[in-house]
């Protein structure tokens, strides 16, 4: 054990992708310096969840974290945000639970809510996470993306007023 | 995902270099317009005002609906951009939580060599 270079990516060293792959499906993927137990360890805990679930960056904070993480198991997570009384909540089940190498969860806050399958696949002593969130139709994710808009108003005042000054820009002199 | 931005902004800009389309936008910052409005104000053919605006179309920077015999026009962000955007927003919560989780993992991995060397002793 000892003989093993550790492998030296930093934090925050690998990247996060998404892509919509079909009208009905999103998929997140990013690699992880660390061991697959150790990655299903730190989705499946509800204290470390609440570490890493609601990043500084996005302004909101979980209030509240709970994940009973067994087939047919609840989860609720609540979050705060500065800008709001009100809070928002996720919740759903887990359908499937493989300890290590699969989660598979619904989203049940709204009637369209997606299906989300985790794959953790182990390589090298880094591991693979797939997030695969499936809507039950084209319309469902459209909704969902827009839904999300609504709810960052400042990204269409930024929308605006680049608009507004394309639009009243003179072009090229 | 990325290729189709640049093409997106490009359509974007070359909607934007014609003085006329421009004036359009503005109007329709205003309020929305028919196509025959827009023409008239413009002191354009119909079949004119009808290629700005569907330049402008293409570009997603208006969108266009027609009631009974009436094309109605206002200003509109295109569905891919507004998707390319909202993916991109998404895409950073995901990396500000994974890169969190990344410390997680390290402290995990420090802790498991430490247990495993208590077990040893």
């Amino acid at each position: 054990m000892g003989a093993t270079r550790e492998a030296e990516a930093k934090p925050g060293a690998y990247q996060t992708a998404v892509e919509r792959t079909s009208d009905r499906e999103l998929v997140v993927e990013r690699t992880f310096n660390g061991p697959a137990r150790i990655v299903f360890q730190a989705w499946t805990t509800p204290e470390l969840l609440k570490r890493w679930w609601a990043p500084k960056s996005s302004g909101a904070t979980l209030v509240s974290c709970e994940a009973d993480v067994r087939a047919g198991g609840k989860y609720r997570f609540e979050f705060g945000h500065p800008s709001s009384d009100r809070t928002m909540t996720f919740f759903g089940k887990y359908i499937e639970v493989v300890p290590n190498s699969r989660l598979v969860w619904t989203n049940e806050e709204s009637h369209a809510g997606a299906v989300s399958t985790l794959t953790f696949t182990e390589k090298d002593g880094k591991t693979l996470l797939v997030l695969h969130e499936v809507y039950p139709s084209k319309e469902a994710l459209d909704e969902a993306i827009k839904g999300m808009d609504e709810g960052l108003p400042e990204q269409y005042e930024q929308l605006d007023a680049l608009l507004a000054e394309l639009a009243a820009g003179t072009g090229r002199a | 995902m990325v290729q189709y931005m640049p093409s997106r902004f490009d359509a974007s800009f070359a909607a934007l270099s014609d003085p006329t389309r421009r004036g359009v936008l503005e109007q329709l910052g205003r309020a929305d317009a028919s196509i025959t409005d827009l023409a008239d104000r413009f002191h354009m053919t119909l079949t004119g005002m009808k290629k700005h605006v569907g330049v402008l179309e293409q570009a997603g920077l208006v969108v266009t609906e027609k009631v009974g015999r009436v094309r109605t026009c206002r200003l509109g962000v295109h569905r891919l951009e507004e998707e390319a955007a909202w993916i991109e927003k998404y895409r950073q919560l995901w990396a500000a939580r994974f890169d969190e989780l990344d410390k997680i993992v390290e402290e995990l991995k420090q802790q498991e060599k430490v247990d495993g060397c208590d077990k040893r002793s």
